[in-house]
């Protein structure tokens, strides 16, 4: 009994939130790398992308609840509002590269340049999106908060721990998993999808076998701004929507991509959830668990916690610091050298 | 360089004699809160209770030379230090003859050391409770009508214990408030015999709270003390604890209690118990007929703190018969203690009347104002509980 409820404590406080934060890092971690492997730069404007998605999934979904449209009360409106969102996003990310990339894009600019030039991105789409929705938190959620709460898990188990999954990291998991299937099955079997792996693999060999540039970017935004406002959506209802959040989100997403590999989806994916668990994992006071693994004569009486939980950003940065040192390329030895 | 120096400081002294010499017919008060940021729904009420005071002298004419007192609100975003400071060098820049702020601690002990003490401006602060400005330097120049935190742990020791509880995990937002509160709640709950299983920090504005809560829920306790902000942190910290059943009840300090909490916690929240500074009997009956009247709520935590603060200024210019902070500051213990007539809200004209005849009078106002030790509030606090939605109050401490 006691192991079952150290497997439970666990799952609710590790396993559950760790792999539906996972998703959300690996989802933008992907959008992230799709731009490294294929535009050549490091996208600082991601987090600002994923929040301009985001609020215009908001913005629809307000409009939605306002007239009455809604899946049945048990999902999220948030859902049936993602597609405008996803096109809001798309509209947004071609505007920037018709006016902004482009120009340097033809100039064939370095990309410690193109970084410099995307931080400006960055700091405008972080003015658009606060001028639009304002700094503030806004909740959008709605339908059921659940699909087993805690109090009903221990009723209907009788255990001393109970475990709560809420709705909306069921549907993170789900919806990532489509869409990296979605994806990868793009990239691999679609020829668009394999231009673009060939253009990322070699410019001039692409260009030369006679592949559009033009419209192997395009593809790329198109995809990018899809990722970012699935990822960008599943994290606000999962947690909030405030647009200072995305921005630092920026860090753990970039320390996804890099972990992984910068330039490799499947690194991403990878580098995605080992940040999250080392976040949940290196914070957790396991006094809870051990208790119930360890015999009364050797319980623990501190917390048994690594780090406290005001060092969770520094625990991405460390995991960054050190792939860095001792494997430059990655996990997934991506395009970065 | 040199010139504009000159200048300015020619102009500065100009505008002071001028103020000396003739008693000014406008004495301008500064209100410097957290428009913006973690208090942000309290903070309408708080200057609702300050303008009602001065509106209530401006109307009397009872005012020096039946002056005419107008409020100068300014934006303190109650943890931004750069932002409270630079507002409050403009408020001084205005020509305001006291201020009534800061709300939040941190901000609050920035701007008297920054700006208050290099200027010889009065601060009265209605919502500071950081046992750390009970000790800071201040010339003098620092009041509050609202309690030291010290007095609050003691408060809310004693109201766990009549609930019962053996052990909390405690948590705090990590700032002046924060850490001072916590730091009370823990040495008086511990010297009545609790158990504190777990003392953590959180951050403010960030979107998830499920380490700390996984942290906090592995301490384990009887109940989670959130002493945070219930528009902030503390709101993230109790859904995340509810969402994956760490805890049912709560203990909620003064910086979480308000309407905002319990309707957007939901029916969960219901049980909870905490205290916030606030008193019972004339004063505050009397403050929330004329908050009412006004079209504010006068239960709102500081609102009536914020109209004793304005009141204490306006009593303490009348004392020393003059609107120069450096002439009334030493009256502001005066007016607010005995010995003399008590004065309750809605008759600052008769104190003001009395004071201008010579009589001594010792404010009660909307908040039972007592000042001691260092200039700040003795405290009275109300007991509340969460019912159906709405905090009850149980009784006053």
């Amino acid at each position: 009994m006691d192991f079952l409820n150290a497997i439970v404590a666990i799952s609710n406080y590790i396993l559950v939130p760790g792999i539906a934060y996972g998703s959300q890092l690996a989802l933008g971690a992907l959008g992230a790398t799709l731009v490294y492997g294929i535009l050549r730069f490091s996208n600082f404007a991601h987090g600002d992308t994923m929040a301009f998605g985001t609020m215009v999934t908001i913005l629809v979904t307000w409009w939605m609840q306002s007239v009455g449209i809604s899946l049945g009360g048990v999902l999220p409106t948030a859902l049936l509002a993602l597609p405008f969102g996803i096109l809001g996003c798309m509209a947004l990310v071609l505007f920037t590269d018709r006016f902004v990339y482009r120009f340097y894009r033809r100039q064939k600019a370095k990309p410690v340049i193109l970084v410099i030039v995307s931080m400006g991105v960055m700091f405008i789409m972080n003015g658009v999106v606060r001028f639009i929705i304002g700094p503030n938190d806004q909740r959008f959620a709605d339908g059921e908060r659940f699909i087993i709460s805690a109090r009903d898990f221990k009723a209907m188990t009788g255990l001393r721990e109970g475990l709560a999954i809420k709705t909306t990291q069921g549907i993170t998991v789900i919806t990532a998993v489509i869409v990296v299937v979605l994806l990868f099955w793009f990239l691999n079997r679609t020829r668009t999808g394999k231009s673009m792996r060939a253009y990322s693999d070699n410019e001039d060999l692409a260009l030369l076998s006679g592949i559009n540039p033009e419209r192997v970017v395009m593809y790329t935004w198109l995809i990018v701004a899809a990722l970012a406002t699935v990822a960008g959506t599943l994290y606000g209802l999962d947690k909030t929507f405030k647009p200072f959040t995305y921005f630092q989100l920026l860090l753990p997403i970039f320390a996804a991509a890099i972990v992984g590999g910068l330039g490799n989806p499947l690194g991403a994916i990878a580098g995605g959830y080992i940040i999250a668990f080392s976040e949940v994992t290196i914070t957790y006071a396991w006094k809870k668990v051990l208790k119930y693994l360890m015999p009364e004569s050797l319980e623990p009486s501190s917390l048994v916690q690594l780090l406290s939980t005001d060092y969770k950003f520094a625990v991405s940065f460390a995991i960054l610091l050190i792939v860095l040192l001792f494997r430059p390329t990655g996990l997934f030895a991506g395009k970065a050298s | 360089m040199k010139k504009l120096l000159m200048a300015s400081a020619a102009i500065a002294l100009a505008t002071s004699t001028a103020f000396a010499g003739s008693h000014a017919t406008e004495v301008k008060l500064g209100i410097l809160i957290g428009f913006t940021g973690p208090i942000e729904s309290l903070t309408g009420p708080m200057a609702g209770g300050a303008e009602l005071a001065m509106k209530e002298v401006s109307d009397s004419g009872k005012l020096l030379d039946a002056a005419t007192v107008t409020s100068m609100r300014a934006d303190s975003g109650c943890i931004d230090n750069g932002l409270a400071t630079s507002n409050a060098e403009r408020l001084i820049a205005d020509g305001i003859n006291g201020l009534i702020g800061g709300d939040c601690s941190g901000i609050t002990g920035a701007v008297l050391q920054n700006v208050a003490i290099p200027n010889g401006m009065v601060m009265i602060s209605p919502s500071a409770t950081s046992p750390g400005l009970s000790t800071m330097e201040d010339n003098n120049l620092f009041f509050r009508t609202s309690p030291s935190d010290s007095r609050e742990g003691q408060v809310m020791a004693i109201i766990l214990q009549e609930h019962g509880v053996k052990s909390i995990a405690l948590t705090y937002t990590n700032n002046d408030y924060g850490k001072g509160l916590a730091d009370a709640i823990k040495t008086s709950f511990e010297a009545v015999g609790g158990e504190v299983t777990i003392y953590a920090a959180h951050e403010d504005g960030k979107a998830d709270y499920s380490a700390e809560v996984g942290a906090l829920a592995s301490a384990g306790g009887d109940l989670l003390v959130v002493a945070g902000y219930l528009d902030q942190g503390g709101l993230g910290i109790i859904q995340a604890a509810l969402d994956t059943g760490a805890f049912d009840t709560f203990g909620l300090p003064g910086g979480m209690i308000g309407e905002n909490l319990p309707k957007n916690v939901g029916p969960d929240l219901d049980g909870s118990y905490g205290q916030y500074a606030s008193s019972e009997g004339k004063g505050p009956d009397t403050f929330n007929k004329m908050a009412e009247a006004a079209g504010f709520d006068g239960t709102s935590p500081y609102a009536p703190e914020s109209y004793d603060a304005a009141a204490l200024f306006m009593f303490a210019m009348q004392a020393a018969d003059s609107t120069d902070p450096a002439k009334y500051g030493s009256h502001i213990f005066d007016v607010a203690n005995a010995p003399g007539e008590k004065i309750y809200p809605g008759e600052l004209a008769k104190g003001l009347e009395i004071i201008a005849g010579g009589g001594d009078i010792d404010y009660v106002g909307a908040s039972s104002v007592e000042l001691i030790g260092p200039g700040e509030s003795a405290g009275t606090y109300r007991e509340i509980v969460v019912k159906d939605g709405k905090n009850v109050t149980v009784k006053f401490h």
